[in-house]
């Protein structure tokens, strides 16, 4: 027997309507001053989820799939973490390439010798369900935005075990002006399937974090596709102008409502 | 570089720098398994550790771990080192000080005068040698106060940071957060939310919210949008009122650059904050993160031990004068901490080491889902930092960052370790919680009310 009822020893909240405003678990009652039953064990079954998530396999085939079905080449890449275990101890394998895997972008170079302007790189990082539920939206997204500013666009680049800066030697090896990279964010209890964005301008290997912009949470209860892109294509176009990318480009992007309704506002100050 | 031996067991052991000395004597952890500084076994990690126990501290103010012309880090280290301060201990070996920091020469008021006397390499060395219940009882000791709209650190006090954080930064959302919250007594240390982007305009309209909060409810406390400090000084150029300035910083000049900062840099942030004089108790207003590993991650440690560039971190703090410092203790994975038991003693450790050099400590005791850790493991951190007399911890809605995507404590949390070790707020945190009559404390015991508070009554009444 466990629940909010007076009967199990829990205490009411005065300020229930509060959580229709936020997926943070507040308002949550408490015993004594601890944590009711129900909270405790709802909160221990997403930790279980997350765990799981951590674990799920990328299904790179079902996304290269799905990006022919949208008239997309991608390329299966892995990174020089050869399974799961080796990627969650030892992220300087992650952040490059199988000696395979830049083979095969060495063959891609000699065929295309011009380069793009852009690269796309899809990684499961610690979430391939992020991955498997929002790249296929988001990539569409961006490649519609590239094609209007007149950008050429490499395949996308699919990589197994992979980490943020497996980018750039993607891009330095297909000869790509920029890069973004959509990753699995580590689950959130509430968001195993978060994705983040991580763009660089004149990607090369060796690059710290300094030099990226990132754009994080994007999934459905998150921040939306087209919110995602628009950002990205106000860094793109300042990075093109000022030719750099990192924490010298701030996102002083004006944010439309492009999606989502209006944000609700601080009640608190009314 | 000097090179050490020690023989134990019938068997010698060979170190080539107090480097490698440090590193093979750290207790285990996975990231200097990752960086290969580790001992490669049990016995040469002791060997290290006796090893270690025999080096005059007076050596570690000859050898620096990386070179003076290569790490604006150690020039800071080296060039504000106080010989006056360090005289009491200058004739003890690592061993020497670890005995001499248990015993009764070492109180509140001698720790506090030897602060400006130690090297960051001198802690992380005695640390080595430490057991947790070491960490504990010397941390236990030392008192670090600061201080900018309210009071924290004082001995029987125990602060939290209110951690409202959204994952669109939706103003309703960070709202509903912080009100829970304050209704659950967190928010004395700051009221500091983590932006989900940023975007400078969006981080201004966050940090005017903010303020409007506090004025209007009166709170005791300060607050902070988390962003990079090139940032903060672009919203004070634009008038945004801003309390408390952020910056993630490491130990190593390299580290530092990778975060897109330098001394300089911060110099100039730490300016920026002064010059707007918000601080109406005192003039503490840098608030730093730090993390082992974070060195490590940036490819910047320099063949150094993680803990090690961690405690150099505390150099880079102490020269800023904070208000707080903040080790991330579990968010940076399992590849520089695997599980629970790691996590634990380096939370322990950046404790000790940070109080034991001057810092106002705090920890944000947390984890990630990818790491071998749990709730219990985290309780286990939060009650012996608690008993430790840290300064503060973070305060989020049941455990769960949603924009984040890690855990760490919460509201409630904060009330346990108030109740089972008997530690309060800030002072002028817990007379306003009192005066709005959210709760009291009793015979020690926190007594929370059933219904709302009157001031909070019609912000509520809005919604309908």
């Amino acid at each position: 027997m466990y629940d909010d009822s007076p009967l199990s020893g829990a205490s009411e909240t005065p300020w229930q309507q509060l959580r229709n405003l936020t997926p943070a678990r507040i308002a949550l009652g408490r015993a004594g001053t601890s944590m009711p039953t129900r909270a405790q064990l709802d909160f221990q079954f997403a930790h279980a989820q997350a765990r799981d998530a951590v674990h799920l396999p990328f299904d790179h085939g079902a996304l290269a799939a799905g990006l022919a079905h949208q008239h997309r080449q991608s390329l299966l890449l892995h990174s020089a973490a050869k399974d799961r275990d080796t990627y969650l101890q030892r992220p300087d394998l992650g952040r490059r390439l199988s000696h395979e895997s830049a083979e095969l972008l060495g063959q891609h170079r000699e065929n295309n010798p011009d380069g793009y302007d852009l690269a796309i790189v899809i990684a499961d990082g610690l979430s391939a369900l992020a991955v498997h539920r929002n790249a296929l939206p988001m990539v569409a997204h961006i490649e519609e935005q590239a094609a209007a500013e007149g950008w050429s666009v490499a395949p996308v680049s699919l990589v197994s075990q992979g980490r943020v800066a497996v980018a750039d030697e993607v891009a330095e090896l297909l000869g790509a002006r920029m890069v973004v990279i959509l990753i699995g964010e580590r689950p959130g209890l509430s968001s195993p399937d978060s994705l983040g964005l991580y763009f660089t301008y004149a990607p090369k290997v060796g690059l710290t974090d300094a030099y990226r912009n990132c754009i994080s949470n994007v999934r459905q209860e998150g921040l939306s596709y087209a919110m995602a892109s628009h950002r990205l294509l106000y860094l793109m176009r300042e990075a093109c102008r000022r030719q750099l990318s990192g924490v010298n480009l701030k996102d002083e992007a004006e944010v439309p409502l492009l999606a989502g309704g209006v944000p609700r506002e601080n009640f608190l100050l009314g | 570089m000097s090179s050490f031996q020690h023989t134990v067991g019938g068997e010698t052991y060979r170190f080539d720098s107090l480097a490698e000395v440090m590193a093979k004597a750290s207790p285990a952890r996975s990231g200097d398994f990752l960086a290969g500084v580790a001992a490669s076994n049990a016995g040469e990690r002791v060997a290290a550790q006796m090893a270690l126990a025999d080096i005059p501290l007076k050596h570690f103010l000859t050898e620096a771990l990386i070179p003076y012309e290569a790490d604006e880090v150690t020039r800071l280290i080296i060039d504000s080192h106080d010989l006056a301060a360090f005289a009491p201990v200058s004739h003890l070996t690592v061993g020497g000080f670890r005995d001499w920091l248990l015993g009764d020469s070492a109180d509140e008021a001698s720790l506090r005068a030897l602060a400006p006397g130690l090297t960051p390499e001198m802690a992380a060395a005695v640390s080595k040698i430490m057991r947790v219940q070491d960490l504990v009882l010397v941390a236990q000791k030392i008192r670090v106060v600061s201080r900018f709209r309210n009071t924290v650190g004082l001995r029987g006090r125990m602060s939290t940071r209110l951690q409202p954080n959204h994952p669109t930064d939706e103003p309703a959302g960070i709202a509903a957060s912080i009100l829970d919250g304050l209704l659950y007594g967190n928010g004395d240390a700051m009221i500091g939310i983590n932006p989900a982007t940023d975007s400078i305009s969006s981080i201004c309209e966050m940090l005017k919210m903010l303020d409007g909060i506090i004025q209007r409810y009166e709170i005791p406390t300060q607050a902070c949008v988390l962003t990079h400090v090139t940032t903060s000084i672009e919203a004070i150029n634009r008038g945004v009122p801003l309390d408390l300035v952020f910056q993630s910083i490491a130990g190593t000049e390299a580290a530092n650059a990778s975060f897109g900062v330098s001394l300089k840099i911060l110099q100039e942030g730490y300016d920026a904050g002064l010059s707007l004089k918000r601080g109406t108790l005192g003039d503490n207003l840098m608030y730093f993160e730090t993390g082992q590993g974070s060195a490590l991650s940036a490819g910047a440690h320099h063949g150094l031990d993680q803990q090690t560039c961690e405690t150099r971190a505390y150099a880079v703090a102490r020269h800023f004068k904070p208000f707080l410092v903040n080790t991330v203790v579990g968010f940076i994975g399992p590849e520089y901490l695997y599980n629970g038991k790691q996590i634990i003693r380096a939370g322990l450790e950046d404790h000790f080491c940070g109080k034991l050099l001057g810092l106002p400590m705090g920890c944000d005791i947390c984890y990630t889902n990818h790491a071998e850790a749990d709730q219990d493991d985290m309780d286990v951190l939060l009650t012996l930092l608690g008993v430790a007399g840290i300064n503060f911890i973070m305060g989020i809605p049941g455990s769960d960052d949603v924009m984040l995507n890690y855990q760490t404590t919460s509201f409630h949390d904060a009330l346990y370790a108030r109740q089972s070790l008997g530690l309060k707020p800030a002072p002028e945190f817990e007379a306003w919680l009192q005066r709005m009559g959210i709760f009291t404390q009793a015979d020690g015991r926190p007594r929370m009310g059933n219904s709302l508070p009157p001031a909070f009554r019609q912000a509520l009444a809005q919604l309908g």
